[in-house]
């Protein structure tokens, strides 16, 4: 296309913090687009119930799994359904040391969230850093970075992560820094990829050829242009990371049962399944299954609302 | 193209030494194996002694380069916990791992590629809804849990197969494999199922997105205007075009499927390589740890040399870019 001012070009250069009536009415475009999928609709309204049903579980659940002087040895593998010596039903009954299970599985499903959720937001600032210091400088601090990053996501996260936690041991500080480590990478990849396009761009040149000092440009003016992608990327990140905490736990390399999540708990039912104890690991893999694959639906819809090919 | 491979080469090596590195301190930072290995009533004396003979009263750059003398004698040290060399550790726990791979990846390829095919050929028939939604499960729901749930549904509710382990070996051309026994195949056919899936996922998507791109393209709206049955256009046209990226894909995943092999092997008890590993996380077996990890690295950078080869062949603007 010649050198005319295409309306894209007249997009790109208005301010970089756009007043806040146009970004209330973006707001509700993204809404109004977000909510033609009933699908991505449920997994939204799931994902809500079960941050409330998990951050709230100490005011919604019987029992406290982890005060050890509430559990009864007699409660020990209840089948879902039962009443136990605390007067009330087991919905999905009760683990080896008395447990009750859905109390378990939520105190353990705030655990998944708590890593996961703090392991993608750190993975995103890590990773975000590294992307544009990367297409801001160009030159041979790219070419290093990136081709760090490049090597990092030839291996599989798993791979890394469960290297991270051999080297630093277990723990809820360890797992989270073993993920970041093994998930950063895919944040610096893509803002990396949509910065080196902003990077070009004049508005950018113009602000350069102002005072303004260069952690400015990068986070006020390059990084706002460049989020819409890493939403994306940070959801899937999230789901990713509540999956690799809980196959590290399963592993036996995560957490311990003293401070469990879903992958924990799951490792534990394990343990008695040749008995048909099928409880105390198919319910909380329930759990898990729904989370991730809740979260990636959102984000799938995220990705085919904000993608520029699908707008009308 | 030789300067270029000079580069990549060299790249390569400061690669596999930083890491190696980085292992090494990382792994020799934890815990004291001492500890493990020995009765905590033992003598002081009997302590010094094992100290001693494994080295580690010695700095750490010493022990760097002690290790990193002895790679190069192809000596990767003593386990810890078996108390043989690490060499024939790993080597024999190899085949297992790689009987498992071979079968999963067939298994992928098998079901995948049709699939994705079907899926691309039809993209809104019902079939092809289906295909995209297993595939989707396929990648995001947790390995070990869909293992768990094959082994609740296959081995302990319906008893058809057996919970995990590997069965009878027997001699195979030179060497001893499961899969020449019907024991050996009715104990690596559930594993290798739960570790095809995520691929199966992949190459579905992949075979899908070429088939879709490829139905549109002027070469099969030709093929079609010449009078040709889709099954010929299907399967001698597209299938030949798309078949080049779907087989770079596949041959780059291999490495990955190597290390999720460790997942699959931990639920079913596999004694592969990947099981291997586990057990010396958990026992502090360090130069098992450290072997194979080194191990890992060099193959994962041998993997991206050749990736990187193979394209600077291809796209000379690669080469031409330089080693930077």
């Amino acid at each position: 296309m010649p050198d005319t001012l295409t309306p894209e070009s007249g997009v790109i250069a208005v301010p970089s913090a756009p007043p806040a009536e146009t970004r209330a009415m973006r707001l509700r475009n993204f809404w109004s687009d977000y909510r033609q999928s009933w699908v991505a609709i449920a997994a939204l309204i799931v994902i809500v119930a079960l941050l409330v049903g998990s951050f709230g579980a100490p005011f919604l659940v019987p029992q406290d799994p982890y005060d050890l002087a509430k559990l009864d040895w007699m409660d020990a593998f209840l089948p879902p359904g039962t009443e136990g010596s605390g007067g009330y039903v087991h919905l999905l009954g009760t683990d080896n040391a008395g447990r009750d299970m859905l109390s378990a599985i939520l105190y353990g499903l705030r655990t998944s969230f708590v890593i996961g959720l703090s392991a993608g937001a750190l993975a995103l600032v890590v990773g975000i850093t590294v992307g544009l210091t990367a297409a801001y400088f160009g030159g041979r601090i790219e070419a290093l970075l990136m081709r760090i990053v490049d090597l990092q996501l030839s291996m599989p996260a798993i791979l890394l992560a469960l290297v991270m936690v051999a080297m630093l041991g277990q723990g809820i500080p360890q797992i989270i820094f073993a993920l970041v480590v093994a998930q950063y990478a895919y944040f610096a990849r893509t803002t990396h990829g949509a910065a080196s396009v902003e990077r070009r761009k004049d508005y950018i040149e113009a602000a350069r050829s102002t005072p303004l000092p260069t952690w400015r440009i990068m986070f006020k003016h390059l990084l706002p242009n460049v989020l819409p992608p890493l939403i994306v990327v940070a959801t899937v990140q999230v789901a990713s990371a509540i999956s690799l905490e809980a196959t590290l736990s399963f592993l036996g390399v995560g957490l311990p049962l003293t401070e469990p999540s879903l992958g924990s708990l799951i490792s534990n039912g394990f343990k008695y399944i040749h008995a048909g104890r099928y409880w105390l690991s198919i319910y909380p893999g329930v759990f898990l299954m729904i989370t991730v694959v809740a979260i990636n639906l959102v984000g799938d819809q995220i990705r085919t609302v904000i993608d520029p090919r699908n707008s009308r | 193209m030789f300067g270029y491979l000079v580069g990549r080469l060299s790249q390569a090596v400061v690669v596999v030494f930083a890491m190696s590195v980085i292992v090494f301190v990382g792994v020799y930072a934890i815990g004291n194996p001492i500890d493990v290995m020995i009765d905590p009533g033992a003598t002081a004396e009997i302590r010094e002694n094992l100290i001693r003979q494994y080295g580690l009263d010695q700095p750490l750059w010493r022990q760097y380069f002690t290790f990193v003398g002895n790679v190069f004698q192809g000596d990767l040290g003593q386990s810890m916990v078996y108390n043989i060399s690490v060499t024939s550790l790993v080597f024999s726990r190899l085949p297992a791992t790689l009987e498992l791979v071979l079968v999963s990846v067939t298994i992928a390829a098998v079901v995948g590629i049709p699939a994705g095919l079907y899926a691309g050929y039809r993209p809104n028939s019902i079939g092809a809804k289906l295909i995209m939604a297993l595939s989707v499960l396929g990648f995001s729901v947790p390995t070990f849990w869909i293992g768990m749930l094959l082994i609740m549904a296959f081995a302990v509710e319906l008893g058809w197969l057996p919970s995990g382990g590997r069965g009878e070996v027997a001699e195979f051309l030179w060497f001893k494999t499961s899969l020449a026994t019907s024991n050996g195949w009715s104990h690596v056919i559930m594993p290798a199922i739960n570790l095809s899936l995520f691929k199966m996922g992949l190459l579905i998507r992949l075979t899908r997105a070429g088939m879709v791109e490829a139905m549109g393209a002027e070469y099969v709206r030709f093929a079609r205007a010449q009078g040709l049955p889709d099954r010929q256009i299907v399967f001698s046209h597209i299938l030949r075009n798309i078949s080049i990226p779907v087989i770079t894909v596949f041959g780059l995943e291999l490495g990955s499927t190597l290390a999720f092999a460790v997942v699959t092997e931990t639920v079913f008890n596999w004694p592969g390589v990947g099981k291997l590993i586990i057990d010396s996380i958990l026992q502090l077996d360090r130069p098992v740890m450290v072997s194979y990890l080194v191990m890992v690295v060099i193959l994962f950078v041998l993997i991206n040399l050749i990736v990187d080869l193979i394209y600077a062949r291809l796209d000379p603007r690669v080469r031409l870019k330089g080693g930077s």
